[in-house]
């Protein structure tokens, strides 16, 4: 089937199966390989992106469930500021977990900006790190938080 | 990746998902009623489920009803966990499902995604059973709306083709006093050793337990004893213990024996507080 993606603010086209992925359609279809497949299971987050502006874990979505939706993954953030304070923080060791909390700590911040502690930490455990920087994961998103920035454009 | 091909329908009202799925049924396309369809995508992946069509509830606008009223509340089987959190319409529920995998997954998983899982767990069931919801089920004969504890006998007894609609809770239960409790092996996220749920009316405590036997359960039997306060707390549990309504589960998680030891340990300590 034909499928229409607002991905990144723009509309993308794909042939697909509607028994794909989001999360295959993204990497395949798309070339959105920030978009990273981990678990495959709902259990790592690594694959997260935001729909309709919410965090989603693209494994556990059809692609075709996210047509008249709005999809952002991690190339179409560009300097955010969340990104900067993962920099800032040294909030990553390998990387590979890294694009899934940053989409998840974006739509935090946009969603909650004055998210409290319990809040932060209760949607980082949405997200497995196997470097184990949690803590200066959960630093980098409360920095983000506690500087009141905009975050980036949140198409939704 | 999902091995197999399905096609997808997103139909708009009841009566053309129902039908949808009668004809689909009848060629052969083992068709599967999609909500949040974590559990569908997971399972299918490790082809432990098979369709050849899955009918998409969510463009049902029934099936996202989400309303307070005087008398009861209206909650549509495919509002997120999430968005039955955040509305704060019902405590209970809201932090009973919260205890359900993770926030990012509880932004897909849906009420009735939950209730008619595979697995043996389903939490969002608790409120439910402890509220004496009613449910609206639709089927080939139409709606019909039936008593949570006649649907739900261990589990959701649906006839072919039916699906739930929404839950209807009476409104006098929504800020009741209650707990929801779970209790894991290990970390913030997981199945749980048990999960108990309790809601406090006039009558006395009414509890509702997950994970400690092969099925969520309510028992009127089992509350008449924790109620009875002349009583002391460990010889409640002790008596309690005796009507489960089945063996306690034993499996990798957790024995049984651990399972029965962090059960009495969690209400001990929830009737104590209860109490005080």
């Amino acid at each position: 089937m034909k499928l229409r993606l607002n991905v990144n603010g723009e509309i993308r086209s794909a042939d697909v199966r509607p028994a794909e992925l989001l999360l295959d359609v993204l990497r395949e279809n798309l070339g959105l390989t920030g978009v990273k497949p981990g678990c495959r299971h709902g259990d790592c987050g690594a694959c997260t992106v935001t729909v309709d502006g919410l965090p989603m874990k693209s494994c556990l979505m059809l692609a075709v469930e996210a047509a008249d939706k709005t999809v952002e993954t991690i190339e179409g953030l560009q300097d955010s500021p969340v990104q900067r304070a993962f920099v800032e923080k040294f909030a990553f060791q390998c990387g590979y977990c890294t694009p899934g909390f940053i989409m998840n700590s974006h739509a935090l911040a946009h969603l909650h900006p004055k998210a409290d502690k319990a809040t932060v930490r209760e949607w980082l455990q949405s997200n497995i790190c196997r470097c184990t920087s949690y803590e200066e994961i959960q630093e980098a998103v409360e920095a983000v938080l506690s500087s009141g920035q905009p975050t980036s454009r949140m198409m939704n | 990746m999902i091995p197999f091909d399905f096609n997808y329908y997103r139909p708009a009202t009841i009566e053309e998902a129902v039908a949808l799925y009668m004809r689909l049924d009848q060629k052969g396309k083992w068709p599967l009623y999609w909500s949040g369809g974590t559990e569908i995508a997971t399972f299918a992946r490790l082809n432990q489920i098979y369709t050849e069509a899955v009918i998409d509830l969510k463009g049902i606008p029934e099936c996202r009803a989400l309303a307070v009223e005087e008398q009861e509340m209206t909650l549509g089987s495919a509002l997120t966990l999430s968005e039955i959190h955040d509305s704060e319409i019902f405590p209970l529920l809201g932090a009973t499902g919260s205890g359900i995998a993770d926030r990012t997954s509880r932004n897909k998983i849906t009420l009735g995604g939950n209730v008619c899982s595979e697995l043996i767990y389903k939490e969002a069931i608790l409120p439910l059973l402890l509220a004496d919801s009613d449910v609206i089920v639709a089927g080939v004969s139409g709606a019909r709306r039936l008593p949570i504890a006649q649907l739900f006998q261990r589990s959701m007894q649906l006839a072919k083709g039916e699906f739930l609609v929404q839950f209807k809770v009476n409104t006098s239960y929504r800020l009741r006093p209650y707990t929801s409790v779970k209790k894991r092996k290990q970390s913030a996220i997981g199945y749980p050793i048990i999960t108990v749920a309790t809601l406090t009316t006039e009558s006395g405590s009414r509890f509702a337990f997950s994970g400690l036997c092969d099925f969520p359960f309510r028992s009127e039997e089992i509350e008449k004893i924790l109620n009875q306060h002349e009583l002391p707390v460990g010889e409640r549990i002790r008596q309690a213990e005796d009507r489960l309504p089945a063996p306690i589960r034993s499996d990798m998680l957790a024995s049984a024996n651990y399972r029965r030891l962090v059960w009495q340990v969690t209400l001990e300590d929830l009737l104590a507080n209860m109490e005080a």
